[in-house]
This record gives structure tokens, C-alpha cells and sequence, in this order.
């Protein structure tokens, strides 16, 4: 069914000769299946499932610690089908890309995959995701968000340029973990070993199917993506499972994900920043530099949308910056507060996301700090409130600013990967 | 080989451009002028447009330049002579004596409007006078500490405050309103309606009924204050040749015949020009007269600007509204009640504010009006020069032309020639048989003859949202444009078009506050 409205979505005036393919009605039904969505409804045991992105998700499997456990000593496979995906092609493409995103896209080659982030006219984060360059003149762009409006905008004045939302013309699965290599060998996957970090391509894995797979993920350690028709979802479910049966692997939802990647230091949009595509208030959009995320802007590249004003930011200086904590205890943060002094005087901060983390045995937590409380090594105070049978106690807990990511293993940049 | 490096390149040699070369010069500055047809003067220049018949092509009247200006530029020992001045406006009608609208007073309306007169064009004047610094002065920023930005609010305020409590309230009153309740407010006769509403919607996308169409005649009062209506000997392009003497004067240079195909960034600044030749021309600064949307999408792209930016100067309103119509006669045409003396002066078709709302009507919808307003000017009474003798030239601005016409100006521009001629041939019968050669010049020919993207005169449609501070566009409203070193001095910045150059003498004096 396709809704005539979408057909909408046209080139703005000054730039007639950008194409842009409608995206299928995603609003149609409240919440859309996955491909995968027979197979995760089936090893669901606690039909813990949560809306992302307009589709219906597992949170939980069936334990949280299980799932974990199984990122870091097994292998997982998660759904990443509502991940944000457009096509981005054509002979300007990398010129618009350029332009788009902070890093210097012209330095892509293709076959390999960066990650990138991309701020509006004050330097402040709209989104942050993943660019592949599948040919010379074709990208796939993977966002949390739906970005349509924001890549209108900035193809305007750009020709010869397709911007198509992919969504779900897609399935994705992410398979992390120690073993995920050796799954993947196992289900036949030839040549895979030699992919580098942030290196994608197509593999054959079974009755003629063919895969992408990059190596990439969310948690830190040795994983993979793989992007795949979605008539094939089921049957590369079905031939992974069976090859991961004696290694460890059970499929996982976004619960357990999220320890993985707080340990590995990312950032999760709207917990630990806000797209200043949706911030009301001023003061409350981040800037990549605050994020600590300085190092995918390349002031040197001739322009991107927000560099003017980032360049006048870090003549300013930062004023605040997200930076990893390591806290007293054993309580998870959980949006605590943060003060300069045990008195909780002054204030300095918050917890943006906060964890006991099982591998690092540290209670680890990512905070947005004032300058200049959030050089390494500082000492500020974290204000945990925690609910013992609806009893209600404060604690004022001595916290260290540290680097991130907390947890990063050699495994997960050794090529070959270990074949455990 | 000399040097091809000069301190400040501007883009474009239309008047704007020319007067800042001009000061750019005098500040001391190397200039050069780029201009990509084979004459200076953009949309202000003469044209031969039948054996013998020459116009002032696009701008056919000076109504905005001002005297200080004139004489700062010394333009008049740089050749520029009038040939006309305080040519007066007359209202015609095809069933009576035509109204002559004087500066203070009228004739030939009835005895109670011209006793409303004085006290109307009094007041609006008085308005104007107090806008008049306004459109003067750099458009200020808002929450800088800058003394210059504070410096032109608080003197736009006192300005304001000192039109005394009545005078302020009408402004306030007056300001957001349409043309068309105003003038029912002053006057009965329709004839005498229709004239002064003329002046609101001219060149814009306005009727009078359209709300801020009192601004607009604000905007065009306050623009001629101390500059009377006038008309060059030899066409508005005799101006524009006596700005490119004065700019030479100075030590300014200009090349005609050269287009730019790009602005040259280099270090995160603007370097230069790239020719469509392929020459390389570096400057310390880049000034463009040209408007906004081909500066900033065409010659800079967008490669170098936010997203943002480029989606405002992509929204900006540029599409023209007025054709020009050029006729080549074998004599002096016959208006209906107007004597010889008057043909030199303005002639309005617009015998009533319900007329030109309607004529305005058909251009919302595509559609060329098929009883359009017309602003008449016959200039060989004033300055026979311009035609073989005893031949003459009618030139008109026709409103409204939509630049998008429904079926397309292939297949309706006969049709739309035909009804400009029938409604001037009922205002003066035998005109259409006294016509050797007629030109028409629709807002797409304005486009592509004078490089003017939309084809509208004032570069982008002057309205309260396009006008001050944010004209073009929030960022690039001081002149300064987001890129270093590149500056705009055309009609889509503050104050506008109209042939006023105040645009120019602006930018330059931005350009010359910083270091070249």
C-alpha cells in the first residue's frame, strides 16, 4: 500500500535535478514488524518488547545479565533493521556528503565505513551515524533518526544527487562478540577474516544468499553487521543460529545492548544528547566538541555545515564537556546530579547514562560536566538516590572523571580475528 | 603580464556595483569590475531595440538616487545630464481629464479630495522623512555590543519618537496596513485611488489590498526623498556611464564582456573569481552585485555555506511580477485629455484601486492580467535624441506578468501583447497604428537579458520579512556575507532596488571598515 502523500517529498526549486525517492509510509501502522520479527517472537520468554524507530523491538529476551554475558563471552545477534538507513548516490554524492558531515568524507575509500556526525548552522548535533561507501559514487547513511528534512535542506544547490530512504528495503543484524568471527567462519562465510574494522563486503552464506557485512557494532569489542535483503531474514536467522549453537550465541535486545555500549563509551541519541533538530530551549543542544567527539571534525576540510561556528567555539574554549566517571560503590548513577563538594553546594553536572559494569566490575557512568570539572582526574560528587522498598536514601558519592571507553579489548581490532 | 591580483573584485557592474567600485576606489583600495554583458550598467542601461529606437531597457525613470549621492560621485561633470526633472504624474482616464498628482497638490479632482491632498502626501512624507536614515544606514545586528548596531536602533527610534505623539501613532497605525484601506480613508475618487496605490504595488508582488502595500509606499517615498522623479539624457545607461566615469576617475577598473563562472575560496576565505574563460583573478575581497541567490548557490555553492543558510537564501521570494513593453512610433501618440505639455511627464494607468486589485488577481493564479496596470513613460518628448526625428519611443511597466505563467510565455506573450496594446489603445486611440516596432519584456526575459535570477527588479521582493536586517537573509544582512571576504552590494541587499545605489556605497563602506 502506498500512501500518495509521501510522493510528496520534492526537490526544493534551486536544485530541480536532485531526485528524491519517497519513502514507504512508515506511519501506516503504529508500529511495524522486522523482518525478523516471527523468529525474536519465538525466543521471546518474557515478551519484554519496546517501540524504536516506528517498529516493535525485544527489549529483553529473556534475562538481562544472560544477554550481556553472551555480548562479551559468546556471541549475540541483535535486530538493527530499524536503523535509519537512506542511499545517498550519485555523481555529488560525495560532495554533499562532505558537506553534510564533519569528517572529511573525501578520504573514504571504497569498501570502508566511518563513522560521522553532522550539526546544524551553530555546531550543534543533529545526529549521529555511520557512512558506508559502497561504490565510488553510491553511500548508505545509517541514523537513529529519520533525517529526510535536514538532507532536503542540505542538498539544495546540489545536482545529480538521489536521496532515498532504504529503511526497509534492508534487515539488519548485528552480531557481536568474541566468537562472532568464528560464527560467521562456521556458516560459511569465506574470506570474512579478512575484513578490518570498519571494513565492509558481500558474502556469499547459503542456497546462493548474499550478505554485506561490515565490521562494525555498538559495543565495543569484535562484531559485525549484516545488511541483507529482507526476504532473506529468516533463512540467514535460521543459518546463523544453527552455527552459533555450540558457540555461545543467543540473540539479545536493546537492554543488554546498552550496558555494552556504555562500557564501550558511546552515545546514545536523546539519553546522552539531544538532536538540536528537537531541543526547545537554548543551551540545551550539544556541539560535537562538548560531546568529546572532536576528533570527527576535520576543521581542515574546505567546509561542513556548523564548522564557522565550531571554529568559534574552540577559540572560545569548551565550556562543558561529556566525559566517562568512575564511582564510589557499587549504585549505578542513574541520572544523578553532580556537585564540586561532598556539601552538594555546587553544582557541576549530570549523569547522562550509568551502569554497574559486570566486565570492568566499575561503576562506570558517561556525565556532561562544566569546565573545569571535567578535566581527567578531577574529583566531583554524585548525588545517587536509591529506593530500598519504597524507602527512599541519599547518597553523596566520591567520583572520578576518567578517560572512555572503559572497556576496550585488543580482540576487537585484531585482523584475523581470534577464532575462538 | 601585469598583476591580476587587486584588493576588491566586484562581480557585476550594474549601478550598485559601480558605486561601490567607485568609493572602494576612492577609500584607496585596487578595484576591479567584472561585468558579463558588453556594457556596464546592469538593469540601468539604454538599448537599441528597433533601427534607430533606443530605451532605457529595464529602469526607465530615476526616482531614488540621491542628490548627496549624485553630486558625492560628481556624476554630473562624469557626463550625466537630465533631461527631465520633477516630472509630474498624471492620472489618466479614458472617459475625462486625466489628475495631475503634484508634490502638494492635485488637479482635476473633485474640490473635497483635493482639499484632502496636502494633508495626506504631508503625513506620508512626514512617515518617510523619519524612515529615511533607515534606509540609509547598515542594517544593525541584534545583541551585539557593536556601538554602530546600537548606534542605528537608537537613531531609527529617535527618529520615530521625534514624529510627535499623533504623527508616531499613525505610523504604528498605518505601518502594517494595505494601500487600499488607507487611501478609502483620504479620498472618493477612484481615479485619484488607483493612481496613488499605484506606487505601493509597483514592482512587487502586491495588490493594494495586500497587507504591508502601505510599507512599500513608505519604501518608495522615503527612497525619493530629495530625489525628485527624473530621466537622464540619453536613458537611465547615461547614469550608468557616468558611474563607470566616476568608479575610472577613482582608478577603479572595469571589463565588460567577462562573465565569472565562481567565486574562488581558498583557506576558508574568498580569494578571487575563476572567468568562464578560465582566468584567475585573486582579490583580498569579493563584492557581488550580483543577486543573492546566483552569489551564494551559483558562483559560491553550497559546498562552502551552512545548510541552513543556503535553505533561507533558497526561500527568498525573487520572482518579478512587472514586464517592460518597449513600442517604437511614428509619432507622438494622442492620450485621451492630456495635453502635449504632460506627455513628458509619468502616465499611470490604474483608474481604480478595485482595477488594480484585479489586475493583481490573475497573477496569483498564473495568469497575466488581462486589463493590467500601466506606468507609461514617453521619453523623446523630454529627450528627442533617443529615435530618428520626429519618431518617438513609449515605454511602460506593465503589471502584472507573473514569471511562471500558466501556458508559459511561448504561447501566451502575443496574447499578453495584444492586451497592453487594446488597454493603451482605449487611453490613446490610434496609438496601435502608429507602432513601427514593439518589444516585450516579461519577467523570464528580465531574467536571462539582465541576469537577475526571477527576474524581479529589486533582486528579491521587498516586503517587511525581506527588508532591513533581514534582508537578503538573517547572516548576511550587514553586507558581510557568512564566507570572509566576500561581501554583497546589490539590490537584494538593504535598502534595495530602485536605481538607488545607496546598496553599493553601503557595502563599500563595510568593505573598506575591515581589512582588505
Amino acid at each position: 500500500m502506498r500512501n500518495p502523500e509521501i510522493s510528496l517529498h520534492k526537490a526544493p526549486d534551486p536544485s530541480p535535478a536532485v531526485m528524491v525517492v519517497p519513502s514507504p509510509p512508515h506511519y501506516v501502522q503504529p508500529l511495524l514488524k522486522t523482518p525478523f520479527h516471527n523468529r525474536a517472537r519465538a525466543l521471546s520468554q518474557v515478551d519484554s518488547f519496546i517501540p524504536w524507530a516506528g517498529y516493535t523491538t525485544v527489549d529483553v529476551f529473556t534475562n538481562v545479565e544472560h544477554e550481556y554475558f553472551a555480548i562479551r563471552n559468546g556471541t549475540t545477534l541483535y535486530d538493527l533493521t530499524p536503523m535509519v538507513k537512506y542511499r545517498i548516490a550519485g555523481p555529488a554524492a560525495q560532495r554533499f556528503l562532505n558537506r553534510l558531515v564533519s569528517r572529511d568524507i573525501t578520504k573514504l575509500k571504497v569498501g570502508r565505513v566511518a563513522y560521522c556526525v553532522w550539526c546544524d548552522d551553530a555546531g550543534h548535533l543533529i545526529d549521529d551515524g555511520t557512512v558506508f561507501r559502497l561504490s565510488e559514487d553510491e553511500y548508505r547513511l545509517c541514523t537513529a533518526e529519520r533525517q529526510l528534512d535536514w538532507l532536503l535542506s542540505s542538498a539544495i544547490g546540489f545536482d545529480h544527487l538521489v536521496i532515498e530512504e532504504v529503511t526497509e528495503q534492508i534487515a539488519a543484524l548485528a552480531m557481536q562478540g568474541p566468537t562472532s568471527y568464528s560464527v560467521l567462519a562456521h556458516a560459511g562465510l569465506q574470506g570474512v577474516e579478512r575484513l578490518k574494522p570498519f571494513e565492509l563486503g558481500a558474502f556469499a552464506v547459503a542456497d546462493g544468499i548474499s550478505l554485506m557485512v561490515s565490521r562494525t557494532g555498538f559495543t565495543g569489542d569484535l562484531g559485525y553487521e549484516l545488511w541483507m535483503d529482507p526476504a532473506h531474514a529468516e533463512r540467514v536467522w535460521d543459518v546463523l543460529m544453527a552455527a552459533g549453537q555450540t558457540r555461545g550465541m543467543r540473540p539479545i535486545g536493546s537492554k543488554a545492548l546498552n550496558i555494552a555500549r556504555i562500557e564501550a563509551g558511546f552515545l546514545q541519541p536523546n539519553v546522552d544528547f539531544v538532536s538540536s533538530a528537537h531541543t526547545v530551549h537554548i543551551g540545551r543542544d550539544r556541539s560535537p566538541l562538548e560531546l568529546g567527539l572532536e576528533w570527527l571534525v576535520d576543521f581542515d576540510k574546505p567546509y561542513f555545515t556548523g564548522r564557522r561556528a565550531l571554529v568559534e567555539e574552540k577559540r572560545r574554549g569548551p565550556t562543558r564537556r561529556l566525559v566517562g566517571l568512575d564511582i564510589d560503590g557499587n549504585k549505578p548513577a542513574h541520572n544523578a546530579l553532580l556537585y564540586s563538594d561532598r556539601g552538594g553546594r555546587k553544582e557541576v553536572g549530570s549523569v547522562t547514562s550509568a551502569t554497574w559494569s559486570p566486565t570492568c566490575k566499575r561503576n562506570i557512568a558517561l556525565a556532561m560536566i562544566d569546565a573545569p570539572h571535567f578535566t581527567t582526574g578531577s574529583t566531583v560528587w554524585a548525588d545517587i538516590y536509591l529506593n530500598r522498598e519504597l524507602v527512599w536514601e541519599r547518597r553523596m558519592v566520591r567520583a572520578r572523571v576518567v578517560e572512555r571507553p572503559f572497556f576496550a579489548p585488543d580482540r576487537r581490532k585484531a585482523t584475523p580475528p581470534g577464532n575462538f | 603580464m601585469t598583476s591580476t591580483h587587486y584588493d576588491c573584485v566586484v562581480v557585476g557592474g550594474g549601478h550598485n556595483g559601480l558605486v561601490c567600485a567607485a568609493y572602494l576606489a576612492r577609500g584607496g583600495r585596487s578595484v576591479l569590475v567584472l561585468e558579463a554583458a558588453d556594457a556596464v550598467g546592469g538593469a540601468a542601461v539604454t538599448r537599441e531595440f528597433a533601427p534607430g529606437f533606443r530605451v532605457s531597457a529595464c529602469a526607465h525613470l530615476l526616482h531614488s538616487m540621491s542628490g548627496a549621492m549624485i553630486r558625492d560621485l560628481r556624476l554630473e561633470d562624469h557626463g550625466l545630464k537630465f533631461s527631465a526633472r520633477q516630472m509630474p504624474t498624471f492620472a489618466l482616464s479614458t472617459d475625462g481629464a486625466p489628475i495631475a498628482l503634484g508634490a502638494t497638490a492635485v488637479t482635476g479632482a473633485t474640490v473635497e479630495d483635493a482639499a484632502a491632498y496636502p494633508g495626506y502626501v504631508g503625513l506620508l512624507n512626514r512617515l518617510a522623512e523619519a524612515l529615511r536614515p533607515m534606509l540609509e544606514s547598515v542594517p544593525p545586528r541584534l545583541g551585539t555590543d557593536a556601538w554602530a548596531d546600537k548606534r542605528t536602533l537608537l537613531q531609527l527610534g529617535w527618529q520615530i519618537r521625534r514624529l510627535g505623539r499623533q504623527d508616531m501613532r499613525e505610523l504604528l497605525r498605518i505601518g502594517g496596513m494595505n494601500a487600499f484601506d488607507l487611501l478609502k480613508e483620504h479620498f472618493a475618487s477612484p481615479l485619484l485611488q488607483g493612481a496613488l496605490g499605484f506606487d505601493a504595488v509597483l514592482g512587487s508582488n502586491f495588490g493594494p489590498r495586500s497587507p504591508g502595500s502601505v510599507f512599500t509606499l513608505l519604501y518608495r517615498l522615503a527612497g525619493a526623498q530629495g530625489a525628485p522623479l527624473s530621466q537622464p539624457q540619453g536613458g537611465l545607461g547615461a547614469l550608468s556611464s557616468a558611474l563607470a566615469a566616476a568608479a575610472a576617475a577613482a582608478g577603479a577598473e572595469v571589463r565588460t564582456n567577462t562573465p565569472v563562472e565562481r567565486i574562488l575560496i581558498k583557506d576558508h576565505r574568498a580569494a578571487g573569481v575563476v572567468l568562464t574563460s578560465g582566468e584567475i583573478i585573486t582579490a583580498g575581497s569579493v563584492i557581488s552585485n550580483v543577486d543573492p541567490q546566483a552569489t551564494f548557490l551559483r558562483l559560491l555553492g553550497p559546498e562552502y555555506l551552512d545548510a541552513g543558510f543556503t535553505r533561507r537564501v533558497s526561500h527568498l521570494r525573487t520572482r518579478g511580477l512587472a514586464a517592460k513593453l518597449h513600442l517604437a512610433l511614428e509619432g507622438l501618440p494622442k492620450f485621451s485629455g492630456v495635453t502635449q505639455d504632460a506627455l513628458g511627464g509619468r502616465l499611470l494607468i490604474s483608474p481604480s484601486l478595485e482595477y488594480l486589485e484585479r489586475a493583481f488577481n490573475h497573477s496569483k493564479y498564473g495568469e497575466f492580467s488581462t486589463a493590467p496596470a500601466i506606468e507609461v513613460t514617453i521619453p523623446t518628448v523630454n529627450d528627442p535624441s533617443l529615435a530618428p526625428t520626429e519618431k518617438h519611443v513609449l515605454s511602460a511597466v506593465v503589471q502584472y506578468a507573473p514569471y511562471s505563467l500558466k501556458e508559459g510565455w511561448e504561447q501566451g506573450r502575443q496574447q499578453f501583447e495584444d492586451v497592453i496594446i487594446d488597454t493603451l489603445e482605449s487611453y490613446a486611440p490610434g496609438l496601435s497604428k502608429s507602432i513601427i516596432h514593439q518589444q516585450l519584456l516579461t519577467p523570464a526575459d528580465i531574467e536571462r537579458e539582465f541576469r537577475i535570477t526571477g527576474g524581479h527588479w529589486h533582486h528579491a521582493e521587498l516586503a517587511f520579512d525581506q527588508f532591513f536586517m533581514m534582508r537578503p537573509v538573517p547572516g548576511a544582512a550587514q553586507y558581510q556575507t557568512p564566507v570572509d571576504g566576500l561581501f554583497l552590494c546589490g539590490a537584494g541587499c538593504h535598502p534595495g532596488g530602485g536605481v538607488m545605489g545607496t546598496a553599493g556605497r553601503n557595502a563599500a563602506r563595510q568593505v573598506l571598515g575591515q581589512a582588505a
